[in-house]
């Protein structure tokens, strides 16, 4: 058993398994938006709006950020841990990536939910 | 006789600052197709300091596992008509591993990765009066699995063991930890897929498939890999 404190859930599996259905959400929704885009080749803003306003995209949008959040973080912990040995320079990349995130998370929020 | 170049990895760390490559030209004999390694010992022939670790020659001892012309194999089972490219044959160590002089490599790491996933069967069942049976079936899951002769070849061609080989397992000890999971008279099951499930062991293994490339023995680490990864994920959904 390999011990490692960064990682998304402490167990391989768990990751894993985030990490495809993730996969899957994130892709669900670019068809769902690219879809959307198609459909209304004369979309306007107040129909984005509108289409933005209903509770299942809403859910659906912060779902699909989530799933990037935690898609990301598993990706390029992977690559982090195979490529930067300086334990340092990749507790510094780490963060970063993690502040970086995180913002995601709440301009996502904020955008989805207005402020 | 036709003249063939052979480019091989030189390294001694009492004389040598760097490892070097060394041109050795031999006379290949018309008419039939050597080995590999026979080609290792008209080298050695010219230049006796050469070293290179061989024993049974039929490769089954898995002691010359090595990098021939970009690929890992068994020097004493890869045709020189394969392995050359043109009129030249390139030797190098297995990748990833220290080298402890010339075409030795130090295989330590190796073999703690395969210790680690006790390559041992377990059974705190009370032991029958003759043996422990198997029904055909049973058996027949071991089948590709048992004949690996731990050469090397696979784990030292992967890049996920290259850049963690003392955390990732590798394809050769998975290899082996699926054949104890398989065996149906190992009881030790949860206890080793306890010990697999963290980030490292199985889950660095990105499917590149360079094991299942390589391996002489025409084995499949990628499949056992998957095996495992479903074992772990049925035992605790
Ligand atoms: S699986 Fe094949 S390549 Fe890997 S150590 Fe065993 S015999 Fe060698």
């Amino acid at each position: 058993m390999v011990k490692s404190v960064t990682n998304l859930s402490r167990s391989g599996l768990s990751d894993w398994l985030w990490q495809r259905v993730s996969a899957v959400i994130i892709a669900a929704y670019a068809v769902f938006i690219v879809g959307v885009l198609l459909a209304n080749p004369d979309m306007d803003y107040a129909s984005w709006q509108a289409l933005f306003q209903t509770t299942w995209v809403q859910i659906f949008s912060f779902l699909a950020v989530l799933a990037i959040v935690g898609h990301a973080w598993i990706g390029l912990w992977t690559v982090a841990t195979d490529y930067m040995k300086p334990l340092a320079v990749r507790f510094i990349f780490l963060a970063i990536l993690g502040v970086t995130l995180f913002t995601y998370l709440i301009v996502a929020g904020r955008a989805i939910w207005g402020a | 006789m036709t003249a063939l170049t052979v480019s091989i990895y030189r390294y001694n760390p009492e004389t040598d600052k760097k490892p070097y490559m060394q041109d050795i030209e031999v006379d290949v004999p018309e008419g039939k197709d050597l080995m590999v390694l026979d080609v290792l010992h008209l080298a050695k022939e010219k230049d006796p300091a050469l070293t290179y670790r061989r024993s049974c020659r039929e490769g089954v001892c898995g002691s010359d596992g090595m990098n021939i012309s970009g690929k890992n194999g068994l020097a004493c089972i890869t045709p020189l008509s394969e392995a050359k490219k043109g009129n030249k044959l390139v030797l190098r160590p297995l990748p990833g591993l220290p080298v402890v002089r010339d075409l030795v490599v130090d295989m330590s790491l190796f073999y703690k990765q395969y210790e680690k996933i006790k390559p041992y069967l377990q059974n705190d069942t009370p032991a029958p009066a003759i043996e422990r049976l198997q029904s055909p079936e049973d058996r027949a899951k071991l089948d590709g699995l048992y004949e690996c002769i731990l050469c090397a070849c696979c784990s030292t061609s992967c890049p996920s063991f290259w850049w963690n080989p003392d955390k990732f397992v590798g394809p050769a000890g998975l290899l082996q930890a699926w054949r104890f999971l398989a065996d149906s008279r190992d009881t030790a099951t949860a206890e080793r897929l306890a010990d697999l499930d963290d980030p490292f062991s199985v889950f660095r293994c990105r499917g590149i498939m360079n094991c299942v490339n390589v391996c002489p023995k025409g084995l499949n680490p990628t499949r056992a890999i998957g095996h495992i990864r479903s074992m772990l994920l049925t035992q605790s959904a």
